[in-house]
């Protein structure tokens, strides 16, 4: 059993083929292993989000993170193209939907690939995580402090991101959902709603939510961070996935 | 939570970014998740050329203080100069 892996970039071909950017980390042994798909946040492509996807590498899965603002430009810097992106009002969610499946795609033509995708998010990625889990066939989802998944946004609000609680029918796996119970977007209320609705539908979910803790508590580059939730949360994260994603 | 919200003005000035000078055409000012700055909202200031593509662009993350004491130094040093001395309008 070796610990060693290999890191980069990689080039995939996206929703309705447009050229991505990717990160890709992924180990160097020849054991069967599940995919994940690490769906990055508002900010964009950063270093921080390349390092959550080479920490799934160092536990055994191959792990791919899209940058999902490519489409700014090839050789602008992951900064630049974040806001870019955002001034138009992010990405649509379909074109999310198309390019996490191409980076599914991409894990799944790996040596040694096992078959099984999970995905994970954070903030917008979490919602998007969810999205993805109800518009694909994966095997595993985890919703980090997703916001707009219950309530759209608001009239006046500059972008429009409709609820996803009419897609939760057709969530295609198991879901585990990480909150702070100070966090707005999503508020303790709105977590409670769609725990009731995947309930309802007989749904497989687990819902953590972290005292002391708000929005992006995993971010190890902000004042966010909370060491405890983060730690207990990757615990699971790697415990769900061990369940979901071996063959 | 990731706001959106963007106040957008037409610039006339020029802007050093990461590839050197070019001229401002727009700013922009939003509250929301910065990229590299700590905090978990910043007031986030862009002055841009989107003609030049997504790299011409000045970026600024501030904290709500910094970015009222900028406005503030920006009323004082415009008071203190002669009126109209920096304005688009004098030849």
């Amino acid at each position: 059993m070796t610990d060693a892996m290999w890191a980069g970039t990689v080039t995939i071909n996206g929703h309705e083929g447009a050229e991505l950017e990717a990160y890709l980390a992924r180990p160097l042994s020849d054991r069967p292993r599940g995919g994940v798909v690490v769906i990055h946040h508002l900010p964009g492509y950063d270093e921080a989000t390349k390092e959550i996807t080479r920490k799934f590498a160092a536990h055994g899965y191959a792990a791919i993170c899209p940058n999902l603002f490519s489409r700014e430009g090839k050789g602008v810097s992951p900064d630049d193209q974040a806001a870019a992106a955002r001034a138009k009002g992010g990405v649509p969610d379909e074109q999310v939907v198309g390019d996490v499946a191409a980076a599914a795609a991409h894990l799944n033509s790996l040596d040694h690939a096992n078959g099984k995708i999970g995905v994970i998010g954070y903030c917008s990625g979490g919602r998007q995580a969810f999205l993805v889990a109800c518009s694909l066939q994966i095997d595993a989802a985890v919703d980090c402090y997703g916001g707009f998944v219950v309530n759209s946004t608001p009239p006046d609000f500059p972008v429009k991101m409709t609820s996803l609680l009419s897609k939760a029918p057709d969530l295609s796996c198991p879901l585990l959902g990480l909150f702070g119970a100070e966090d707005t977007a999503p508020s303790p209320e709105e977590v409670n709603t769609l725990a009731a609705e995947l309930g309802k539908l007989g749904k497989q979910f687990e819902f953590h939510t972290y005292p002391n803790a708000g929005h992006a508590f995993f971010a190890v580059d902000r004042n966010s961070y909370r060491p405890e939730a983060a730690v207990d949360g990757w615990k699971k994260v790697f415990d769900f996935f061990g369940r979901h994603l071996s063959a | 939570m990731c706001t959106y919200v963007t106040e957008s003005f037409d610039c006339d000035g020029a802007g050093k970014g990461a590839s050197g000078w070019f001229t401002v055409r727009e700013g922009r000012v939003y509250v929301d998740h910065p990229y590299h700055s700590t905090h978990e909202h910043t007031v986030n200031i862009d002055f841009v050329n989107p003609a030049e593509g997504p790299s011409a662009r000045v970026a600024l993350e501030l904290t709500e203080e910094s970015a009222l004491a900028l406005v503030d130094a920006i009323h004082k040093a415009l008071a203190a100069a002669p009126p109209g001395i920096a304005s688009a309008k004098r030849r």
